[in-house]
């Protein structure tokens, strides 16, 4: 009975979630490239997390010292004797190092994943780059469905005119081929990680807004938007506070499938040369980069392709793990 | 006495697939102040669309207000500003409908839901707003007030669900609840009760009630007027005994006789067919001139097709339409 008394419908929603083993573990997984993106300075980088050096403890990493402005670490390291000590992170490059003495190295002791035609450690780049992945799926997301939801609301609860104009802008805006659209758009803006974000959210909304329009026109019919309406209340308000809430579900959905989408977007516009501008790292600028090595450097290639492919697969088992868990609606009751 | 609502000649239609169809007709009642006022008739009658015009929630399009004044307050409610009217909603005119459990929002506690009217209207915090709300669970007599308002309408049964729309809808201690079949989707127990409670309410916070129902029983249980509906028009407007004891207009005699159950003794022992009206209500389209229940009338005479009888006061109080009924009196 307390169990029951307690069950709401996210819970009840999180709790089917969890029942299904894959999308848990893949939910899982995306923490964990979260915090790898979060963490990668502190995961990927070339100067030492603590340092002891001539009896004196240093932190490198999370502070800059006025002596160690020009100093390259590593030599550092290698000369320290006794008690001193160094203690490098996991991976000990920098993305944006180069080492002309190992260009072009296979996956070894040194080089995980192996390095580029610069000498750059691959797994670093890929560290930093997932940086740009995940807030690239993320933000734009974020931009288009606010937009889906306003325009979406908007139509689905005034209708009339106004829901005629909103959905044909919806049919035209569908009518493009979103990929060159996006394309066409970055080629006017100066390159940068934000400008695809937005090129990406201003052009994405249209799946979102049909999906609320749709909801807002079915709920809008219901009881109890009549008994809010009977009380009183203002549209905002019910539009806002009763209908969206509502209508959220589904969008859950179609934005993690959204997240998938626009990782794979920004590689590919990375990969075309239209993405963020050097030396930032990012999936997409890497296989970029291995074209030219392709026939004998596979790891340049292979590791940040398995990198897009694992986040995007992830992403999508996530959002059918989301969809079933919200599609048996109140079944439980 | 100036009474508190007074509806005349109200005409909604609606455009609809088949063509423009007039659900109401011409209806006039008033409610007086602390009055229990019925509305009765069968489904597709009207009885909605009046309860729904006078709060305006009529959808406009397909729906349309044709025509009527609506007095409330001094003001004609079909002609005030959007603005206007919605703060007449809930703070001075409420109203409950007939599906409890659709009527509230699956996605909150029905304490929080009852707790935003308060704090919307009365712009209380957070926190006196749901001790109001608990307060309210408490007098429309559900147990256990402080868990219950943490609870979601789907853990509710639908007659608590009903109390806590009754809950929200007399939060603010309105002048008139518009009450349109509100234990329709509720068995008969708890019919008794939710009855039992808006009558209760209604007197101890002196509200006038306005019961919209097609259920005799209930009529007689609540109500002190009646009026009666067919094909979008009021047929018969009187004190509930009279209508019971008394009723003039053809349909409704008809309406008493099928009702199960009456003289059960004196057929007590036989079974017996229930009693029905012969015919079918006209469709709304393509309603015939004249008298819309002339078809069906055991005292149709030719005048009847001709033209529309119109709402007359044939006893003290006791209005009709019928020409035949006129007749006979005099």
């Amino acid at each position: 009975m307390s169990e029951l008394k307690s069950a709401s419908f996210s819970r009840m929603v999180v709790q089917r979630f969890r029942q299904d083993r894959i999308a848990t573990i893949c939910f899982l997984m995306i923490l964990i490239l979260f915090v790898i993106a979060i963490f990668s300075p502190i995961l990927a980088n070339n100067k030492p997390v603590a340092l002891k050096y001539q009896g004196k403890f240093y932190f490198p990493l999370l502070f800059k010292y006025r002596q160690f402005v020009s100093t390259d670490f590593k030599e550092l390291s290698k000369k320290l004797t006794g008690p001193d000590f160094a203690i490098f992170p996991v991976v000990p490059y920098s993305p944006t190092e180069y080492d002309l003495m190992s260009v072009l190295q296979p996956p070894g002791r040194s080089h995980w994943l192996g390095t580029d035609d610069r000498g750059r450690d691959v797994l670093s780049r890929m560290i930093w780059g997932s940086r740009v992945s995940l807030s690239v799926g993320f933000i734009a997301v974020g931009i288009y469905v606010l937009i889906g939801i306003f325009l979406g609301a908007m139509a689905g609860y005034y209708g009339g005119g106004l829901d005629a104009g909103l959905s044909r802008l919806i049919e035209v805006m569908i009518c493009f081929p979103t990929f060159f659209l996006i394309i066409t758009i970055i080629a006017f803006l100066p390159p940068s990680i934000y400008n695809i974000m937005i090129a990406i959210g201003f052009t994405g909304w249209t799946g979102v807004a049909r999906l609320i329009r749709g909801e807002f026109l079915k709920i809008r019919q219901s009881a109890y938007v009549e008994a809010e309406k009977a009380l009183g209340a203002k549209d905002l308000r019910i539009i806002f506070r009763h209908i969206l809430p509502n209508a959220l579900a589904p969008t859950l959905v179609v934005a993690t499938f959204g997240v998938a989408d626009a990782i794979l977007i920004e590689s590919a516009l990375s990969f075309l040369g239209f993405g963020v501008p050097p030396p930032t790292a990012s999936w997409g600028e890497l296989l970029s980069q291995s074209r030219s090595y392709i026939d004998f450097a596979w790891w340049l290639a292979s590791f940040p392709g398995i990198a897009i492919f694992i986040t995007v697969t992830i992403y999508n088992l996530v959002g059918e793990g989301i969809r079933d868990a919200i599609d048996p609606r109140l079944k439980e009751t | 006495m100036e009474p508190l609502l007074r509806v005349e000649d109200l005409k909604v239609g609606f455009q609809t697939e088949g063509g423009f169809l007039r659900a109401v007709d011409g209806v006039d009642f008033a409610v007086n102040k602390k009055e229990r006022f019925g509305i009765i008739g069968e489904s597709g009658c009207g009885k909605s669309v009046t309860a729904l015009s006078i709060l305006r929630l009529i959808q406009e399009p397909p729906g349309k207000i044709l025509s009527g004044k609506i007095w409330f307050g001094g003001k004609n409610l079909l002609e005030l500003g959007k603005e206007e009217i919605r703060k007449i909603r809930g703070k001075r005119i409420s109203m409950i409908f007939q599906e409890p459990v659709a009527s509230l929002n699956p996605v909150f506690t029905v304490g929080s839901q009852i707790a935003e009217v308060f704090q919307v209207h009365e712009k209380l915090s957070r926190h006196q707003a749901w001790n109001r709300a608990v307060e309210m669970i408490k007098q429309v007599r559900i147990p256990d007030p402080e868990q219950r308002a943490k609870e979601y309408p789907h853990q509710l049964s639908g007659g608590m669900c009903q109390r806590i729309m009754i809950a929200m809808a007399l939060a603010l201690s309105p002048e008139l609840l518009i009450a349109d079949e509100p234990t329709t989707a509720l068995d008969v127990t708890i019919q008794a009760q939710i009855l039992e409670l808006i009558n209760d309410l209604t007197d101890k916070m002196g509200m006038s009630l306005i019961l919209i129902t097609h259920d005799l029983g209930v009529i007689a249980q609540t109500v002190e007027r009646v009026m009666v509906m067919y094909t979008g028009l009021s047929v018969e407007l009187a004190a509930t005994e009279e209508i019971f004891d008394h009723p003039l207009h053809p349909y409704t005699i008809g309406l008493m006789e099928a009702m199960p159950g009456r003289d059960l003794q004196a057929k007590a022992g036989r079974k017996q067919k229930l009693y029905t009206i012969p015919g079918l209500v006209p469709s709304p389209l393509d309603l015939p001139p004249g008298c819309p229940f002339q078809e069906r009338c055991p005292l149709v005479k030719p005048h009847c097709r001709e033209a529309m009888p119109l709402l007359e006061e044939n006893e003290p109080n006791h209005w009709v339409r019928c020409f035949e009924v006129k007749k006979n009196e005099n």
